[in-house]
C-alpha cells in the first residue's frame, strides 16, 4: 500500500518537471543559437539569458530561505540538501569538461532533455551522447565522495 | 528580457515546488543519473521529474508556445559535446540547474565555483570557435 503523501509528493515532481520545461521553453533556453550567443562575451555577445539564471536564483533562493522555518518538506520526510562542499580538482575538471561541450553546441542537460519531443534527429544524437557520457563516467570515475 | 525573466521565474518556482514539496535538489544531472538507478526507490521521483520535463514541449507547443531549435548540424560536434556534458556534469555534479540555479540560490560557494568555471569554460570555447573561424 502507498502511502497518499507518496502519490502526492509523485505529483509534485511531475508538476515540477512540466514547470521547469515551460520555464526553458519561454526563456529560450532551450534555443542552442541563443545560448551561444550569450556565451560570445567577445563576439556579438547577448546577455539577455542572464536574466533567466538571476530570475531563477532569486526565485529559488527564496523558497529555500522560507524552507528552514521548517523541519520536513510537505510531503515527505526530509530535506535532502547536498552533503558536497569541497572544491577540488574533481569538480573543477567536471565542470570545465561541461563548459566546452555546453560552448560547443549551446546544450545543457535540461534543454537537451525538454527539447527530446521535437524528435530532431540532431538533439535525439546529442542526448544519445549526453547518456552515453553520464554512464562513462559513472564506469570510469564513479560517484563522487 | 520580458520572456527571459518570466521563464526564469517559472524555473525558480518549479526547483521551490521541489524543495519544499518533497525536499529534492531539482538538478538535471542528478534526473539524469537517476534514470539508471531505477532499483532505488528513493529515487523515483526523478522519473516523475523527468516526465514532467518531457511534458513540456507537446504542451508547449498545443498552448500555442513557440521553440525554434537552431544549431550545428555537424555530427561530430554533437557527439563530443554531448560526451563532454555528460561525463563533465556527472564527475562535477551538476549542471546549470543544479550548480546555477539551486546551489546558487543556497548560496554554496562549491557550487559558485562550479558555475563560473563552466561559464568561463564555455565563454573561451565560443571565443576559440570564433578565432578558428566557420564552426558554427
Amino acid at each position: 500500500m502507498k502511502h497518499p503523501q507518496q502519490y502526492a509528493g509523485n505529483l509534485t515532481a511531475l508538476g515540477s518537471g512540466l514547470i521547469f520545461g515551460l520555464g526553458l521553453l519561454l526563456s529560450g533556453m532551450n534555443n542552442p543559437a541563443k545560448v551561444r550567443a550569450f556565451l560570445d562575451v567577445f563576439g556579438h555577445w547577448q546577455p539577455e539569458l542572464i536574466a533567466v539564471m538571476g530570475s531563477a536564483v532569486v526565485v529559488f533562493a527564496l523558497a529555500f530561505q522560507f524552507s528552514k522555518q521548517r523541519r520536513t518538506p510537505l510531503w515527505a520526510d526530509d530535506f535532502h540538501k547536498p552533503t558536497l562542499t569541497q572544491i577540488d580538482a574533481r569538480l573543477l575538471t567536471g565542470a570545465a569538461m561541461f563548459g566546452v561541450g555546453w560552448g560547443l553546441v549551446g546544450l545543457c542537460p535540461g534543454p537537451a532533455l525538454v527539447n527530446i519531443f521535437s524528435l530532431d534527429p540532431d538533439i535525439l544524437l546529442f542526448v544519445a551522447a549526453l547518456l552515453m557520457g553520464n554512464r562513462l563516467a559513472h564506469r570510469l570515475a564513479g560517484p563522487a565522495k | 528580457m520580458t520572456y527571459e525573466l518570466l521563464g526564469g521565474t517559472l524555473i525558480g518556482l518549479a526547483a521551490g515546488l521541489l524543495w519544499l514539496g518533497i525536499g529534492r535538489i531539482s538538478g538535471m544531472t542528478g534526473v539524469l543519473s537517476s534514470l539508471f538507478m531505477w532499483r532505488d526507490v528513493s529515487r523515483h521521483w526523478a522519473v516523475w521529474f523527468f516526465s514532467g520535463l518531457l511534458l513540456a514541449w507537446p504542451l508547449y507547443l498545443l498552448a500555442g508556445g513557440e521553440a525554434p531549435i537552431d544549431m550545428t548540424g555537424n555530427q561530430l560536434l554533437l557527439v563530443s559535446a554531448g560526451l563532454l556534458v555528460g561525463a563533465g556534469t556527472y564527475i562535477g555534479n551538476g549542471c546549470t540547474s543544479g550548480h546555477g540555479v539551486c546551489g546558487m540560490g543556497r548560496l554554496s560557494v562549491r557550487s559558485v565555483v562550479a558555475t563560473i568555471t563552466f561559464i568561463l569554460a564555455g565563454v573561451a570555447t565560443v571565443a576559440l570557435m570564433n578565432l578558428a573561424g566557420g564552426w558554427q
